[in-house]
């Protein structure tokens, strides 16, 4: 058997992927396992929504940084700056609207408070009930279906092993690392660090590790090509809806409403009940879209925990075993902490503080009693 | 609104396993988005029906049965358990029961040829409906090109409507027809009228081009040109003289393949046999999904004989299934109707491999052709997405956007697989087919909505700041 990985990575999201190229730059030898294709899972069917307005005030740092990234990686990754509108339409949601973003604005995000003359001034299809809303100029998206062409491409730069369509049946601990069983072939590896999203949790159970995460099953839908309605991103205040029309004039409608289904059973389903909410809400903030044909509605795992914060650092009582995903948001801040997480992982200082997996821990009747 | 069966599609199969359900008393339901039933094959015609037609009397025996008819539907959604969401004439509608029969039809292969998104190109089952039910031809003078017993079908059908037949292009050869007498010996019905066809058209001068296949179409506002040249048996191009036609339309296909979108929405396992991609199903054409049963060319093409006889033997296995048949009197008419599908089955497989491209049309598509219409990607576009790792036909959707426009890749998910099976090396199970994606077709979003009023929405709290 060939010498040991010094680092395996299960899941190749945007996630493993940046922590793999980061362990990588750092002279590591790495392998990203992924049992679809790189880039497939939430990574690729999100909206690729990249807006300062709906991150987290605590994650705003985090934000900042992975928004830099993707705009850094441009053309590539169909990165469009377009600035981005944030909608209220009465006074109970203007005033969290306006205490949310001055926070949010002193976090560092450029977001200010605009009136609803401004708001038809810029955007004249919206509905003219819009009492009050937030602009952010850096807000923007990236084609997130191209998140997969773009990190396979990274990974093979970086000398990147990357093995997809490949599922893992089997992590087991020995005395120096870790024996890894996929469908084709037995790894070895120093390090593993597990990013499989709304798949971890199987994962983890076979290091002895059951961590608190829970899957939201996001749904998405998207029109025919369209003649121009709107430039900018579209929200709600409440986060119910995003809405973005592509170069391609495609409107794209998120907001996370929710589907059903698990990862386990390999598909999630399109809730009509829901979706019909969403879609209303997408009618009644841009009327024009309402002759509009939906072409496609899915829906994609998004893992979170109960604080709703990432899970990323050393997996509790088990020695050079990661974890790193469970975050809202996390295509904007992805790329970012999984470089942060590549710093762990390499043995230096992070230049941002992890979200250490053990604030969950700290119950005498702890999940984890495996010994290190 | 509650029924024992949702049947989806009223084609010889669905409106088939209608009325049998009804005969059986269970309350049934059956959907189509047409105005009536017959399906494609037997569509009913714009103007009075013709007595006695096949498509007429089904239309009348269902018209009788007692089963609840719903067309001008637009089925949207379906979900387990089932619930089928439609949009009818008078907005929104869901559709429950515990057992759904799918007998959702077939579309057209198509193989793509440089200048084939030029008006004046249509499929060659479009044509057939437009010349038999609308009694309307697709041009003056057509070129009928492709492969299968439509071609000989469409091209007929445009002599005895006046137009003229510049050519007949077949990537097979005709002596192919005859290389499975036993099955053509099953209905010697259907194969004596394949024989009046060739006959029509011999008789007419129409030149018959053997292994042979488009080469380009040229045109500038629409077709008035196309090239044919020589190939093997497997579709390699070889040398030979190329022979141009000119022409004001084209009718082209290459043969049927099983609608599945339903199915594979509801996730019950499909198969690929026959170049194509259909459910797997028992002899009673229930799925791998308890309760899901399909039938007719949804279900593996085999034909307009077969699909009737599919349609009864899903509504009987249904009714056994949901305790409304003894297992004895299901058995007695099972059989019966087994061994009468046999015969019809037979017939229809070896027409539809007679519709089979060869192997090696799609390898040979020019670099720049367009492949997938509705986004317009080239070969070439999808190349370069195969050479940089994209090995599934899911793969080449999220890197180019191939069959993500309104088409749903019926247009072009055939020729995707093809390029990246030619590329690869991969065998179609490994490159499988499109994840289905609701809507199941392409729905206003007004129609969805509905009327509603903002602050009756049901907002969930905000998320967490």
């Amino acid at each position: 058997m060939s010498a040991p990985y010094d680092l395996l990575v299960i899941g190749g999201g945007i996630m493993g992927c940046a922590a793999a190229l980061r362990a990588a730059e750092g002279g590591m030898r790495v392998v990203v396992i992924e049992q679809a294709a790189i880039g497939s899972g939430a990574s690729g069917v999100n909206t690729g929504t990249l807006s300062l307005q709906i991150k987290r005030l605590k994650l705003m740092p985090y934000a900042l940084k992975g928004y830099a990234w993707w705009k850094a990686a441009g053309e590539a990754v169909g990165f469009h700056c377009v600035g981005g509108l944030t909608l209220a339409f009465n006074a109970q949601e203007a005033d969290i609207l306006s205490e949310r973003m001055l926070q949010k604005r002193d976090a560092g995000a450029p977001i200010e408070i605009i009136s609803a003359n401004a708001v038809a001034d810029r955007e004249p299809a919206l509905s003219r009930r819009v009492v009050a809303a937030s602009w952010c100029p850096a807000d923007g998206y990236a084609n997130a279906s191209r998140t997969g062409m773009y990190f396979r491409h990274l990974l093979a730069e970086a000398g990147v092993e990357a093995r997809e369509h490949t599922r893992v049946d089997d992590v087991v601990r020995e005395s120096d690392g870790f024996v890894v069983t996929t469908g084709a072939d037995t790894l070895r590896a120093r390090r593993v660090l597990l990013a499989a999203g709304g798949w971890a949790p199987a994962l983890a159970a076979k290091l002895g590790y059951t961590p608190p995460i829970r899957v939201r099953v996001n749904t998405v839908s998207v029109t025919e090509r369209v003649p121009r309605v709107v430039d900018r991103l579209i929200g709600h205040v409440t986060g119910l809806l995003t809405l973005k029309q592509k170069d391609n004039g495609t409107v794209v409608i998120g907001g996370g409403w929710q589907g059903r289904g698990t990862p386990d059973e390999g598909r999630g389903e399109v809730v009509p009940e829901r979706l019909l909410i969403n879609l209303r809400l997408a009618q009644f903030v841009l009327p024009a879209l309402g002759t509009a044909r939906i072409v496609r509605a899915w829906t994609g795992f998004e893992a979170n925990v109960p604080d709703f914060y990432p899970l990323a650092g050393v997996i509790p009582g088990v020695d050079n075993a990661y974890i790193l995903g469970c975050v809202r948001g996390g295509y904007t801040i992805g790329p970012y902490m999984g470089r942060l997480v590549g710093d762990l992982i390499l043995g230096n200082e992070p230049e941002l503080p992890l979200f250490d997996p053990k604030r969950y821990q700290t119950n005498a009747g702890s999940p984890v009693t495996q010994e290190a | 609104m509650t029924h024992d069966l949702v049947i989806l599609g009223a084609g010889p199969a669905g409106a088939s396993a209608a009325i049998t359900a009804a005969e059986l008393g269970l309350r049934a339901v059956v959907l189509d988005e047409q105005q009536n039933a017959g399906g494609q094959v037997w569509r009913a015609p714009s103007g009075v029906e013709t007595p006695g037609d096949d498509g007429a009397r089904l239309r009348d025996r269902l018209r009788v049965s007692g089963v609840t008819r719903a067309f001008g539907r637009r089925v949207w959604l379906a979900e387990r358990g089932f619930t089928v969401s439609a949009l009818g004439p008078d907005g929104a509608e869901d559709y429950r029961a515990p057992a759904l029969i799918v007998a959702a039809g077939a579309h057209e292969r198509h193989v793509p040829v440089p200048g084939w998104t030029l008006p004046g190109m249509i499929g060659l089952a479009a044509a057939t409906i437009l010349l038999k039910s609308q009694h309307i031809l697709p041009g003056r003078r057509v070129v009928v090109a492709g492969v299968g017993p439509l071609l000989l079908l469409v091209a007929a059908e445009i002599l005895r409507g006046g137009g003229e037949v510049a050519a007949v292009i077949d990537a097979n050869r005709r002596r192919d027809w005859f290389a499975t007498p036993l099955a053509l010996l099953s209905r010697p019905d259907l194969a004596g009228r394949g024989a009046g066809w060739v006959t029509r058209l011999l008789r007419a001068g129409v030149p018959i081009l053997s292994r042979h296949a488009l080469r380009r179409i040229e045109g500038t506002d629409g077709v008035t040109r196309v090239f044919a040249g020589p190939i093997d048996a497997d579709g390699t191009q070889i040398a030979g003289p190329e022979r141009a036609f000119d022409c004001d339309a084209l009718c082209m296909g290459y043969g049927l393949q099983s609608s599945t979108e339903v199915t594979r929405l509801l996730g019950a396992r499909h198969a690929y046999q026959a170049r194509g991609w259909a459910p797997v199903t028992t002899a009673e054409q229930l799925t791998s999904v308890r309760g899901l049963y399909a039938c007719g060319d949804g279900a593996g093409v085999q034909g307009v004989a077969a699909a009737p006889l599919r349609g009864q033997i899903a509504a009987i296995a249904a009714a056994r299934d949901m305790g409304r048949l003894s297992a004895s009197e299901a058995e007695n008419r099972l059989v019966v109707l087994q061994a009468r599908l046999g015969r019809a089955a037979r017939f229809g497989e070896a027409m539809a491999r007679l519709a089979t491209p060869p192997p090696n049309l799609v390898p040979s598509i020019p670099a720049e052709t367009i492949v997938c219409r509705c986004e317009r990607l080239s070969r070439a576009d999808l190349d370069a997405a195969i050479t940089q790792g994209a090995v599934t036909v899911n793969d080449l959707k999220s890197a180019t956007r191939c069959g993500m426009g309104p088409c749903g890749g019926r247009m072009c998910e055939y020729a995707a697989a093809g390029l990246i099976g030619a590329r690869t090396g991969r065998t179609p199970e490994q490159i499988g087919q499109s994840t289905a994606r609701p809507p199941l077709r392409p729905v206003a979003l007004q129609a969805l909505a509905g009327s509603f009023d903002y602050d009756s929405l049901p907002m969930i709290e905000p998320a967490p700041l």
